[in-house]
């Protein structure tokens, strides 16, 4: 009788459900079977609408501000090894050297009699180098003196002309200052090894291809910007623009491509092989564009502006994906995007340095591997319907001060105007 | 040297004139006194000259070489050089020729450039090379573009353990106790670095020559293969069911062992009399446990069944006498042995599952068991070298399954569709399709080829309308305005403002939809109003009621499309109304207007159940009381937008509230709605992927590691070149070559300056 029925056990295999350590989350077992879950779009779109919110809600850039100078800040530079050390120059000769992750000023230098006009970094982050109005480079060491010691600089040249921007070589030890000449320097010697002039003019601003390291790249006050290459005696090649250029920034991850911050509210992105076009015109800001900085990754790039903000861009796109204000910053005079691809720090004239994420509504700090699938999920998630208007429209939410709207608001009347037209 | 040269020229006739006059006054004495005088002076004077010119010139006379200088002074001509060619045998004529040639000439070389031009041409040619240099950078950047995930920064130094020698190389003793034992190593003779060995570990490996360790080699493959060839054949006996083939087993073991036995007590009788401690201790084991005392379940269930079951009652029998022989007290172990030994034996052999009272620990369900068994966990060890493969073909499994997930999916949402929404494409082409069929029911009477012709004018008719009536959509704003951030003044600091926000948007959208009702590639625009007007507008009603001209012969064949657009398209509206001539229009479309209101509006529904609350059975109405209050009637539907206007049909199927989440225009990078649509169907979420396709689907684009300086790219970087050293001195060669050939170009660009030049000569 019992031979006869066939009985059926269940039968569970703990593969399935137990785990190999405690450590081990839980094993759910999962059927991914479709029909048993449905409306798979919309479900999604809904996630993707609240992760959109939640991304503006957590949107608080704003990190730290580091006060202590005493006049607008003039010129920020990077530490080129540590990514905590930040060095500044203000407009009455002072330069501050800062912690960031302690948010305090370690040591504070009288460089210059005037302005700090430039300060960079020597490549290895052993001294940085200062020009100031009084027609002196000095090098300082980066190490502060012992107790009791007067802070001297490491080397002073004194030059016939005020110099307006310094920029040091990747590799080597020579650096190049522009005022009214654009000067090749090494450290060793007191006089310049090199020195390019084309037409009289005066420079705002020189930057060292981070990539081929020989290139170089100044905006000039005639309009122009001038390519030199320091092995050669002449300079390669001018543009000259509608109006002046303040600033430029090579991009470090694509060796032929940069950006100049122009007068005439916009930034250019050019190709240097092919300098007759931009490759990018972009536009957002409602007043001269002052500073300019790529991140790392050569993704994006930070923009300062004489509009109080701060906006960051793609780097092939026309306008900003995102802006930053506050309603005590003043005009932005310099920026810089740290080497982390973390933060942005914008010196402004209301002599303070501020601290921002770069991505606004991200999270510092570690991340559980879990926290990070969910952010990447959501990421994913309004990347797949940022087309939606829906999601589109809180995603491009920002808030803007009543004035900087209204500026924008007749310079987009104007533009329209004009092509009417 | 040229000033030195001119002094001696001037000096030299004053020379011969002092040699002369020496000559001419030999005869008087006084004379010639003062000759001498005048000679020693002027010598003096020669001398002292003559010096200062050799002082100038004194590398020339003290050569190195013991060469004279004598002829400093004079210049050698070309052409003197040049006569003597003629009359040197060993020079080539062609050289002669040429020379010649020179010779005859009469202009003069070419001006050098100015420096500006100069300049403009070394400027020109730096900046071609240093944009060719940096064009190297290009397959990197565009790789880089189109890599899925970009993690920086680019060179890192490979995860994983490093290399024994890495690591020590490295490493430095710190901590006192780490110095103490370094130097208790030193003092040993331990190498710290490379070989790691001491020198009679290097001996005893050289002791082991190859020959030996091959043969150890070959045997433990041997040994390894014996051992687990007996493994698998000891598995494939346990899982043999059969009592009676485990009975025989067992029976041919003991036998065995009792062979075995005897021969040891011959041979080696200290063996065999551990052998004995071992059946005795295992007696004793036996003794004390529970086992065969007839009190587990199974002895308790054949005692039960033993009234009626001869096997079962067998059964007992034997357990009973195992106890008895177990509890008898031994009294010459010799004589016992044996039969102990069988009973250890027994015990052993006997499948467990005969006595415990709970089947755990070899259990036939191998799953049962709270670790892995030693069947699962073997083939993983052996494993080990091949696991990327298999994981490879876990994952083929996995996009097998995805890909079946998705084909399932796709047949459901067909299902969907075919139940529920219009799709408008499809819609579409229903609403050609009955077109169709309305015209071949007015004319029934005409042959089916006719129909064909007719329909194919159909399509041909309305692709015009739309070509002709379509204005081209202004993409680029679009485009541009959906790059911008929308800001505002509004501060949006809670969730309740951003849905403060979207109902904004609402408003918003609603606006200027009507306004911006172009038919651009959207995926929920009903394109069918539109459609009729184009009816209306395509074809003149007054033209086409006149029923006279019903019956119209159609000589053409079907046209062909190919054919130029112009001249065609007089001709095809021709066809068209043609076509459309006998049709009555009009009447079908207020038909389909009438259909479409039909269809808008609610049904009455009948809930009256014949027999409750009242007799029921055949032939039996409800009561109009009854039927009344079971009647439900659906609130009338809001009044139709196309009410008043006669010829317009304006389609309510699309839903507003809906529309508000769809997108109205094809975004950037996709080329059709269909491919839109697909990317927008596919879940990314873990409901719908598996862990590994979850992970690949939400990789992000850029990854950075936390607190590390992301350095600019550098020559490391790049791909290799070909050939790097040649590149440098072929690179300035071309560079030379290229001066020289912009230089002539430039002259051709000016000639200017040669005429000049022509007229100085």
């Amino acid at each position: 009788m019992l031979s006869g029925m066939k009985v059926k056990v269940l039968c569970r295999n703990p593969d399935d459900y137990v785990r190999e350590t405690t450590r081990d989350i839980q094993r759910v077992p999962r059927n991914y079977d479709p029909t048993i879950h449905p409306f798979e779009v919309s479900r999604e779109y809904t996630r993707a609408l609240n992760a959109t919110k939640l991304e503006r809600i957590f949107a608080k850039p704003f990190v730290a501000s580091l006060d202590g100078h005493r006049d607008g800040i003039n010129c920020l530079a990077k530490h080129a090894k540590t990514l905590s050390v930040v060095l500044s120059g203000a407009c009455d000769g002072e330069v501050k050297i800062w912690n960031l992750s302690k948010r305090e000023c370690m040591r504070t230098i009288q460089a210059h009699e005037g302005f700090v006009r430039g300060i960079c970094s020597r490549f290895c982050g052993s001294s940085f180098f200062t020009v100031g109005d009084d027609k002196t480079v000095k090098q300082w060491n980066m190490e502060p003196p012992g107790r009791g010691l007067q802070e001297e600089p490491l080397n002073t040249i004194l030059g016939k002309a005020v110099y307006t921007g310094i920029d040091h070589h990747q590799t080597e030890g020579t650096f190049a200052t522009c005022g009214q000449t654009v000067d090749i320097w090494d450290e060793q010697r007191s006089s310049p090894i090199r020195s390019f002039s084309w037409g009289v003019d005066s420079f705002s601003c020189v930057r060292y291809n981070p990539v081929e390291t020989e290139l170089l790249a100044s905006c000039a006050s005639d309009r122009s910007i001038i390519l030199y290459d320091m092995r050669e005696s002449a300079p390669l090649k001018k543009i000259i623009m509608q109006l002046r250029s303040n600033t430029l920034c090579w991009n470090p991850m694509e060796a032929y491509n940069f950006t100049c911050s122009n007068e005439d509210y916009n930034l250019y992105t050019y190709d240097m092989r092919r300098l007759d076009v931009p490759v990018t015109v972009h536009m957002d800001h409602v007043s001269a564009v002052l500073d300019v900085d790529y991140s790392p990754t050569g993704k994006e790039f930070v923009s300062a502006s004489f509009d109080k903000t701060i906006r960051i861009f793609p780097k092939n796109s026309g306008h900003s994906r995102e802006v930053y204000h506050t309603k005590r910053m003043q005009h932005v005079i310099c920026v810089k995007w740290s080497a982390d691809n973390k933060y942005i720090l914008s010196g402004s004239d209301e002599m303070n340095i501020r601290l921002w994420k770069a991505n606004a509504s991200e999270k510092l700090g570690l991340l559980t591997p879990r926290e990070k699938a969910a952010l990447n999920y959501n990421q994913k998630l309004r990347d797949k319907f940022q087309h939606h208007p829906q999601v589109r429209r809180i995603a491009r939410h920002r808030h803007l001060p009543r004035d900087l709207f209204k500026q924008k608001r007749e310079l987009r009347e104007m533009k329209e105007a004009r092509r009417r037209k | 040297m040229a000033g030195g040269g001119n002094n001696e020229e001037e000096l030299s006739p004053d020379d011969e004139h002092i040699i002369s006059a020496s000559e001419e006054e030999d005869g008087s004495d006084d004379e010639s006194k003062h000759a001498k005088l005048l000679e020693a002076i002027s010598s003096l004077g020669k001398r002292k000259r003559m010096k200062r010119t050799e002082r100038s010139e004194a590398s020339v006379q003290v050569s190195e070489f013991s060469v004279n200088a004598d002829g400093t002074g004079e210049k050698v001509n070309l052409s003197d050089l040049l006569g003597t060619m003629d009359k040197t045998p060993g020079a080539p004529n062609k050289t002669k020729q040429q020379l010649k040639n020179l010779q005859n000439r009469k202009e003069t070389l070419e001006l050098p450039l100015s420096k500006q031009q100069t300049e403009k041409i070394q400027r020109e040619v730096a900046y071609d090379k240093s944009s060719k240099e940096v064009s190297r950078w290009e397959t990197v950047i565009t790789q880089n573009q189109k890599a899925e995930q970009l993690v920086f920064p680019l060179r890192q130094d490979p995860t994983g353990p490093k290399r024994m020698e890495q690591v020590v190389a490295g490493w430095k003793a710190k901590t006192p106790l780490e110095k103490e034992i370094f130097s208790l190593l030193h003092s040993n003779n331990q190498p710290i670095h490379d070989p790691l060995l001491t020198p009679a570990e290097e001996a005893s490996i050289k002791a082991m020559s190859l020959e030996e360790a091959k043969i150890r080699q070959a045997e433990f493959r041997k040994a390894r293969v014996l051992q687990s060839y007996y493994e698998a054949k000891a598995r494939r006996e346990r899982k043999i069911k059969s009592k009676k083939y485990h009975k025989l087993q067992k029976k041919a073991k003991v036998k065995a062992f009792l062979k075995q036995f005897d021969e040891m007590m011959k041979t080696d009788p200290a063996g065999a009399l551990e052998e004995l401690k071992k059946m005795e201790l295992s007696r004793m084991q036996e003794r004390m446990s529970l086992k065969h005392q007839n009190s587990g379940k199974w002895a308790k269930s054949k005692a039960i069944m033993a009234k009626y079951d001869d096997a079962a009652r067998k059964a007992m029998q034997e357990q009973l006498e195992m106890n008895k022989q177990l509890t008898q007290k031994l009294v010459v172990p010799s004589d016992d042995d044996d039969d102990e030994e069988r009973n250890v034996e027994e015990a052993d052999a006997l499948p467990d599952f005969v006595n415990d009272p709970e089947p755990i620990l070899d259990s036939v369900n191998p799953w049962m068991r709270g670790k892995l068994t030693q069947e699962h966990s073997e083939p993983e060890v052996t494993a080990v070298a091949t696991e990327t493969a298999d994981e490879e073909e876990e994952e083929n499994e996995e996009e097998k399954l995805l890909r079946e997930f998705e084909r399932k999916r796709k047949l459901r949402q067909d299902e969907d569709d075919d139940l529920v929404p219009v799709p408008q494409e499809e819609k579409q082409e229903e609403v050609a399709g009955e077109n169709v069929i309305q015209i071949s029911d007015d004319e029934d009477k005409e042959e089916e080829e006719e129909e064909v012709v007719v329909s194919e004018f159909n399509s041909l008719f309305n692709r015009l309308m739309k070509s002709s009536s379509v204005p081209p959509v202004p993409e680029q704003t679009g485009a541009e305005e959906a790059e911008l951030l929308d800001e505002g003044l509004v501060r949006v600091r809670t969730m309740d403002d951003l849905e403060a926000l979207q109902q904004d948007v609402v408003m918003d959208t609603t606006q200027p939809a009507p306004a911006s009702a172009t038919p651009a590639p959207s995926m929920e625009t009903t394109s069918e109003p539109p459609k009729k007007k184009k009816k209306k507008k395509g074809i003149d009603p007054n033209e086409v009621l006149t029923k006279e001209a019903k019956v119209i012969k159609m000589p053409l064949a079907p046209t062909v499309v190919e054919e130029e657009e112009e001249e065609v398209h007089a001709e095809q509206t021709a066809i068209i109304k043609e076509a459309f001539a006998g049709d009555d229009v009009i009447s079908d479309f207020l038909k389909d207007k009438r259909k479409q209101e039909k269809a808008g509006q609610a049904e009455v529904v009948d809930l009256t159940l014949p027999g409750w609350g009242e007799w029921g059975g055949v032939g039996l109405k409800p009561s109009k009381r009854k039927r009344r209050k079971f009647r439900l009637k659906a609130p009338a539907p809001p009044l139709r937008k196309d009410q008043n206007l006669p010829d317009v049909i304006i389609s309510e199927k699309r839903n507003s509230s809906v529309a508000n989440h769809q997108v109205s225009q094809l975004p950037f990078p996709f080329q059709n709605s269909t491919q839109f649509e697909s990317c927008v169907r596919f879940p990314v979420g873990q409901t719908w992927n598996t862990q590994t396709t979850f992970r690949k689907l939400t990789a992000p684009k850029v990854v950075t590691k936390m607190g590390a300086i992301i350095e600019p790219m550098s020559k490391e970087d790049l791909p290799p070149v070909k050939e790097s050293s040649g590149a440098g001195s072929g690179a300035t060669i071309v560079l030379g070559e290229k001066v020289e050939e912009e230089t002539k170009k430039a002259r051709r660009r000016n000639p200017l300056q040669k005429k000049k030049k022509k007229s100085r000569q």
